[in-house]
């Protein structure tokens, strides 16, 4: 076999042919000088030389590799017959494409963020440093992935032996104006070595080194990325040197990282980064890298060779307890120091990076995986049967060839050539389409609040996935068909017409196959999409205690005032004042943490009962001005709001919720009960008497219970927070009203920063993924119905045309309209009924993967089952009906004369 | 005994070829009358059978072809033997006597 021929095949052939002519030529000269006529002369040269083309044939199968040429021949033969049959191409190739683009996408995203290793040097050598915290971890959280806190970074790189080298970052956001509205560009902290130990140089200028980061820093530069350098300066080498404000101080940009890398987080991009140490230059207050119980680091380590992520997780278990009593924090009451103690340190796989993005979107994408394999497998199964129909169209064609003497292999090879060009063209069209859609699902999935950044590129594994699709897809829907085809003995044939009186049982017993697949496989889609929706319902309809229309939320960063606590104290007592009275504000109110923001602030409280035992439990706690409640729509149940009288000189006062007083007060009025908030060790415990109760209101998330909630008069804390919120209520559109709200503001004071969010859509925003998921999975749900539906359809009308003959005999013989149509709703009811059976215990078996992502019912809801069922058999029942009714229809006369 | 070369072994036919060549240059044509002639016109050979030979030989690297133009001032595809064909030449040579011999002894004075 060589290459070089085959290419060269044609020419060869042509050579040959100018040889065998010569070779005549040279005969007939030779019986002519023989004395023969010339006429004569060509005839005696022709049979002395033998079979001219089996001659020809002979040389040319030395030339060409036959396995290849014949393969080519039947893709142009399927090619041609596919053009001949443009309608039935256009719908196969259509649902093929469709069905393989939605998988191709959704393996795209699962690609991005579960597969694909970071685009950094080596990074199968990366290993995440993970804290092992039974009983919880106490202190502040910070960032994304608050893992480790600094004084454990310290420790862990003074003692471990398995890493070569230990990177840690934390993810901020900086605001990028002086005052004002806030502009916002996603943060990095990272180690000196970050860039270093990830092999990622900068393009223009200098990454960090060890020395960038050092304790007290305070002449630091930033590092951008790419995608930052392009958007803000335009792509111009001269931005080394400049300066960008983050949070209002000045850095100079000293370098900028190449294309394509986004960080360590999948899923996220980092616009700029600054040294660790460079934290304590922007945020005021104790600098973080002595604090011991805020968690604000993220960690990965490169391995040193030959060490294993086990060996790794043995080494750091085993100086654990060191390392954890170095840096145990001191206000920790006992029992948090006795789990601190307890806590150990393990390595996890980082090759792909770390993400939680992960832990949100894993399953939901596998399950969409899912969905989108099963609607393609209906399809498939529509496309075998209108293959079938091919086939037996062609039966004549086909016998004759067999008659002839075509090997059945080579039969079946053409036929599965067409298949093969049917799966390869919808693939095609698939990979062109998935681009497109994947970008679609990115930013379905991307708020405001929460932007998401991922790369997706049709990269090999994209590509191997498609080939696998297209093979599996043909293999699905071709190779039955042309087995099928090609049992026809080549004597039928000769028959004028052959056909039975009753179709064969096997043939149909493979459509009937198919049907009840593509019903067994809707059902399960069917009652997917539905326990989406209706979790999605549960959620949208919720009662969140709170009304959350019409409310907008202003946040606002003092930090640039450099206050004092008093000057601060002032600023809030005007913005109290004063927002109220702003244009079309109806009620306006200062609060800590905004609900459903994903923000949370507990501690562990103390209330003592009647007969004065001390009851120790946790509640969520906030911070809130007078009218809060009035602006959000929560009722005050019993006592009063805060008001003008609780400053800072009055005793400290507190409201609390339902749950609280049901969890602590068995549900007795607590007005004027106290209780007291657990302190450090040494510090006296603030005691807080309870003036009013209100009703429940979800706290951190739409899935969180109702759960205590105790709130603390804004005006009581001395020591202001530098950042807050404010919640205003207004009919008024949002544009005019953030204007008017802006202007008030910059007249207390200019440079506090301000940006605003709409509290009605990011409490919708905490459901993109219950959104997408039920969008998704209702669209593939009535896809799969309607694919199930004309595949039932198909098959029944295939029936009927079958037993024509049948169904005329036993019309003549008696059997009226209405018998001939249950027959075939009979027919159709056994091909559902055993669907449904097995859609259902699938389900039972399958569906619980999806019990987590569920909200307010479970995967073995009935009713969704019933639902689902009953209006599959409904659907089932219309497309059995018109066949049915065709059947019924035939005059017994004209079906028996036609034989 | 006249023989056809569909019965005549392959590997009979590519020595024959080959030991034709040792004289010289030759086309397709002439090779097909110079085995009938040197045989004394016992063995006929099916002139379309000579082609798949050459080309087998010609694949295996035993000849090499060219144009040029014959006798008759003809166009015509000529083959000349390489050393490797001359080799093997040789020891189907030794084979082919071999077998003979072989077929002799078994065969015995008649």
């Amino acid at each position: 076999m060589s290459w070089k021929k085959f290419f060269r095949r044609r020419r060869r052939d042509e050579d040959f042919s100018q040889e065998l002519e010569a070779h005549l030529l040279h005969e007939i000269d030779r019986n002519v000088g023989l004395g023969l006529p010339s006429n004569e002369a060509r005839a005696a040269a022709l049979r002395k030389f033998g079979n001219i083309t089996s001659t020809k044939e002979k040389v040319h199968e030395m030339n060409t590799i036959s396995i290849i040429e014949t393969s080519l021949q039947d893709l142009r033969h399927g090619g041609r017959l596919l053009w001949q049959n443009k309608t039935f191409a256009a719908v196969a190739i259509l649902s093929l494409a469709l069905g393989m683009g939605a998988n191709t996408a959704i393996f795209q995203l699962l690609d991005a963020v579960r597969l694909r290793a970071l685009p950094v040097m080596k990074p199968q050598e990366l290993a995440e440093v993970q804290i092992v915290a039974k009983g919880g971890r106490t202190g502040s959280f910070i960032s994304r992935r608050p893992t480790l806190t600094y004084p454990l970074l310290e420790q862990i790189r003074a003692r471990q032996q398995s890493f070569s080298d230990l990177i840690a970052w934390g993810a901020t956001r900086f605001n990028l104006n002086p005052s004002g509205e806030v502009r916002r560009a996603q943060g990095l902290w990272v180690s000196g070595s970050f860039f270093r130990v990830l092999g990622v140089p900068a393009i223009h200028g200098r990454v960090f080194t060890a020395e960038d980061d050092v304790r007290g820093c305070s002449n630091v530069g930033a590092i951008i990325s790419h995608g930052f350098w392009q958007r803000e300066f335009g792509g111009e080498p001269s931005a080394i040197g400049r300066k960008i404000l983050l949070d209002g101080r000045p850095f100079e940009v000293t370098g900028i990282t190449p294309p394509g890398f986004f960080g360590v987080e999948v899923g996220q991009a980092f616009d700029v980064a600054l040294p660790l140490c460079a934290r304590s230059l922007i945020v005021d207050g104790p600098d973080i890298l002595n604090l011991r119980d805020t968690w604000w680091l993220a960690v990965i380590g490169r391995l040193k060779p030959g060490k294993s992520l086990d060996s790794a997780t043995a080494d750091l278990q085993s100086i654990s307890p060191d390392i954890f009593r170095e840096t145990l924090p001191a206000r920790y009451q006992p029992d948090d120091a006795k789990s601190y103690l307890n806590f150990t340190l393990r390595s996890a796989d980082a090759t792909s990076g770390v993400s939680t993005l992960r832990r949100d979107y894993e399953t939901p994408l596998w399950i969409l995986m899912a969905t989108t394999g099963f609607v393609l497998l209906i399809a498939c199964a529509n496309i075998a049967n209108l293959m079938l129909a091919r086939a037996s169209a062609r039966q004549r064609e086909i016998s004759i060839r067999l008659a002839i003497g075509a090997s059945r292999r080579r039969v079946i090879r053409q036929l599965f050539a067409e298949s093969f060009l049917l799966a390869a063209i919808g693939g095609a069209c698939a990979i062109v389409m998935a681009g497109a859609c994947s970008r679609l699902l990115v930013s379905f999935l991307s708020t405001d609040q929460n932007g998401l950044f991922l790369t997706l590129s049709m990269d090999w594994r994209t590509m191997a996935f498609v080939a696998g699709l297209i093979v599996a897809t043909c293999l699905v829907f071709g190779l039955v068909p042309a087995f099928r085809a090609t049992l026809v003995s080549p004597g039928s044939a000769m028959k004028a017409s052959g056909r039975g009186l009753t179709s064969s049982r096997e043939r149909l017993g493979f459509r009937r196959g198919l049907a009840v697949s593509q019903v067994a496989l809707s059902l399960v889609l069917l009652i997917g999409a539905l326990l989406f929706a209706r979790s999605f319902r549960n959620l949208l309809v919720l009662d969140l205690g709170f009304r959350q229309e019409g409310v907008l939320i202003a946040n606002v960063d003092m930090r640039r005032l450099s206050a004092s606590k008093a000057q601060l104290a002032s600023v809030y007592n005007q913005l109290d004042e004063r927002l109220p009275q702003a244009a079309q504000v109806e009620s306006a109110a200062q609060v800590y943490i905004v609900p459903i923001s994903g923000s949370g602030w507990n501690n562990n409280v103390f209330v003592a009962d009647d007969a004065g035992k001390r009851e120790k439990g946790l509640s969520n706690f906030n911070e809130i001005s007078q009218h809060y409640f009035k602006t959000m729509g929560i009722s005050m149940i019993a006592g009063r709001d805060f008001d003008s009288g609780d400053t800072l000189s009055s005793s400290k006062k507190a409201i609390v919720d339902e749950p609280f007083v049901q969890k602590f007060m068995n549900g007795v009025n607590p007005i004027g009960r106290r209780f007291e908030i657990e302190a450090s060790p040494g510090e006296a415990l603030p005691q807080y008497e309870i003036v009013g109760v209100v009703q429940n209101s979800k706290y951190g998330s739409l899935r969180d219970e109702f759960s205590p909630t105790i709130y603390l008069p804004a005006s009581q804390n001395d020591d202001p927070h530098t950042a807050t919120s404010y919640v205003l209520r207004s009919s008024a559109p949002v544009a005019a009203l953030t204007a008017s709200v802006k202007r008030l503001i910059a007249e207390i004071h200019p440079e506090i920063a301000i940006s605003f969010q709409v509290l009605d859509t990011s409490v919708r925003n905490s459901l993109v993924r219950e959104r997408l998921m039920a969008t998704l999975t209702g669209f593939f749900g009535l896809v799969a119905a309607m694919l199930s539906t004309i595949g039932l359809y198909g098959m029944l009308s295939y029936t009927v045309t079958q037993r024509r003959n049948e169904i005329g005999i036993r019309m003549a013989l008696g059997a009226n309209r209405k018998d001939v149509v249950w027959m075939i709703l009979r027919e159709a009811g056994l091909v559902v009924s055993m669907g449904l059976v097995i859609g259902t215990g699938a389900t039972l078996l399958t569906m619980r993967t999806a019990d987590s992502l569920l909200y307010g019912l479970t995967s073995r809801d009935p009713t969704t089952l019933v639902v689902a069922i009953s209006s599959l058999t409904v659907i089932a029942f219309l497309a059995g009906y018109i066949p049915a009714r065709r059947a019924a229809t035939l005059e017994p006369t004209n079906v028996l004369r036609e034989e | 005994m006249t023989q056809k070369s569909g019965d005549m072994m392959q590997g009979t036919l590519d020595m024959l070829v080959l030991k034709t060549l040792i004289l010289g240059p030759a086309h397709g044509h002439s090779i097909a009358y110079a085995i009938e002639a040197s045989s004394g016109d016992v063995l006929q050979v099916e002139h379309g059978s000579l082609y798949p030979s050459l080309h087998r030989l010609e694949d295996q690297g035993l000849v090499v072809s060219f144009w040029g133009t014959s006798e008759n001032n003809r166009k015509a595809k000529y083959y000349r033997i390489t050393p490797a064909g001359r080799k093997k030449l040789a020891d189907e040579r030794s084979r082919w006597e071999q077998l003979v011999q072989a077929i002799t002894r078994v065969l015995g004075p008649a």
